[in-house]
């Protein structure tokens, strides 16, 4: 018996890149985060061959729960094509041996960046959010500690005061991105750069959302069919980006999240911001077959 | 024939604020040494004393600020039961957001700068639960009208008035809730002699219209005498007379309460 048949041959990497230890931490931690739905968990943030701010928490989930079975599917602002999210997927494919894809139908585990796919996502689906600051309380309250002691005492009065007075400065509420909601009727969270478009599609959604900020060191998880409300004010409606009724100018889609892109005349032309929604229906359009799922938003707008 | 006499009023209303025998030391200093304070609904006690007499310790106990050494402290209030220093945390920050309301001598610790004055007043009451933006911006503005703040500025942030309209949004945050105890820290120490004055007529006016129990302290023995009905002269920690207002500033038995009106007069 030699200690070559004892010992795994060498390998220049672990499976799925970070090493076993780093995936376990990762792996409790997610679970603690399922648990409390919404709750910030601090994890030791691993290093990763990317910088900090492109994604680096969002991979380290992936690599976690990556297997060679898995498709993976990439997006960074609605698009699988943009370099950031090609070289993730390609990083992925690489240190896994998974499978990848850019329909979100075919996809177990969708790692994105500031956007949830138009096509409703599944309970066997894993949604992977990049997220570059976890604390919602960090504008109101720069100090960390009394911010998790505000959260522990369910205390988030100050985040319905920037609200108030957002709308008091401009007669509605301006958050953009990032809209603070109510997890499980416990946790406020930021639920990562989406649109307010999104946020409406995490409510009592089928799949599993995690979101890890890679330089903050810190994950919270959406289980699936969990109550995510936006804060809102009972006489002040929530309202969605009015994508409803543009229509994209180069696949005709129409009634779904937009990029404008401006013209030289001063104008500004439409397009499906979910780039394999809007091939899709380019295909459908020119009669080669293509299966679009069911969306979020029919005709511009939630379904019930 | 039997004659029955009803008990005279005093004797049948309960005094809304009790503390009994309250102690803090700091490490060596002994801030307060068994100070008890009885405050009925609808009066205004006032405290007297030199710095460091332990009066503001006394203060931000009643605010549950701080909790002491012993001692207890009560309020008759409905749902407000056994001695409020037992509380936990999530308890004291929602009594003192309902049924509490404090101003301080500085407005940088009643106040979020950045913000704009009349949401301070809507913290308040976001605090409290209220979800309706209109009903908050309702009760910001009468609020601040109350304590008489100019409501074309009610939008600008306080780091951006003067002191004494800084007084003014702490005030209306602090009676928002129409609380059941006002505390006022010194509340016009810091501004110049007029402004001092109008302040001081608003509170007075507030608390006739109003009939809030409030607990004031000060230095001034000015400020004292036009609000108080009661007054208690702290001196090291301790209560070394208590009173009438008018009884001890007219005729003061302590030597260091003679002290005091002599300087003052």
């Amino acid at each position: 018996m030699s200690l070559e048949t004892l010992t795994k041959s060498w390998e220049p990497m672990s499976y799925g890149f970070l090493d076993a230890s780093a995936k376990r931490e990762i792996r409790r931690k997610t679970l603690k985060a399922i648990a409390v739905p919404g709750c910030q968990i601090p994890y030791a943030s691993r290093e990763v061959p990317m910088a900090r701010g492109w994604g680096t928490g969002g991979l380290q989930v992936s690599c976690t729960l990556i297997n060679p079975d898995m498709r993976v599917k990439v997006i960074d602002q609605g698009a699988d094509d943009s370099v950031n999210a090609a070289s993730i997927r390609k990083f992925l494919a690489r240190v896994s041996g998974a499978p990848v894809t850019m329909d979100t139908l075919e996809a177990d585990l969708i790692q994105s960046r500031h956007r949830i796919p138009e096509e409703k996502l599944r309970e066997d689906q894993v949604l992977v959010l990049q997220v570059p600051n976890p604390e919602p309380l960090r504008p109101v309250q720069p100090n960390m500690s009394i911010a998790r002691q505000m959260h522990a005492d369910a205390d988030y009065g100050r985040m319905w005061l920037q609200l108030y007075e957002q709308i008091v400065r401009s007669g509605r509420v301006m958050q953009g991105a990032s809209y603070p909601s109510l997890v499980n009727g416990r946790f406020v969270m930021t639920p990562s750069p989406i649109p307010r478009w999104d946020v409406p599609k995490m409510d009592m959604a089928a799949h599993l959302t995690i979101l890890s900020a890679g330089r903050e060191k810190r994950l919270h998880a959406v289980p699936p069919y969990t109550r995510v409300e936006p804060l809102v004010f009972d006489d002040v409606p929530f309202r969605v980006e009015d994508h409803g009724r543009l229509v994209c100018t180069r696949s005709g889609a129409r009634g779904f999240f937009m990029n404008e892109i401006p013209q030289e005349d001063g104008t500004s032309s439409f397009e499906v911001s979910d780039s394999e929604l809007g091939v899709k229906t380019i295909h459908r359009r020119d009669g080669d077959a293509a299966r679009i799922g069911e969306t979020w938003y029919t005709d511009g707008e939630m379904a019930q | 024939m039997t004659l029955t006499l009803d008990a005279p009023r005093f004797v049948e209303t309960k005094p809304l604020l009790t503390a009994r025998n309250l102690s803090k030391s700091y490490g060596d200093v002994q801030a307060l040494r068994d100070v008890s304070a009885t405050v009925y609904p609808g009066e205004v006690l006032g405290i007297v004393g030199e710095s460091g007499s332990g009066k503001s310790t006394f203060l931000r106990c009643l605010n549950l600020e701080e909790t002491p050494d012993a001692g207890s402290y009560s309020l008759d209030l409905p749902d407000v039961q056994g001695n409020l220093f037992d509380l936990d945390r999530y308890g004291r920050r929602m009594l003192c957001a309902t049924r509490i309301g404090i101003v301080y001598q500085n407005p940088h610790l009643g106040l979020l700068m950045g913000h704009s004055s009349s949401g301070n007043v809507a913290e308040r009451l976001l605090v409290a639960g209220e979800r309706r933006f209109e009903v908050l911006r309702d009760k910001a503005r009468n609020a601040l009208d109350a304590s008489e703040f100019p409501l074309d500025r009610m939008d600008a942030p306080p780091i951006e008035l003067s002191g004494g309209m800084q007084q003014r949004v702490q005030l209306a945050k602090a009676i928002a809730l129409e609380p059941a105890l006002l505390l006022l820290d010194e509340p016009t120490t810091g501004l110049d002699v007029s402004v001092q004055a109008l302040v001081l007529d608003t509170l007075k006016r507030l608390q006739q219209e109003r009939r809030i129990t409030m607990v004031i302290v000060s230095h001034d023995l000015g400020v004292i005498r036009t609000l108080s009905d009661r007054v208690m002269v702290m001196r090291r920690g301790a209560v070394v007379e208590e009173g009438l207002a008018d009884q001890v500033f007219q005729d003061p038995q302590h030597s260091y309460t003679q002290q005091l009106v002599h300087a003052k007069l």
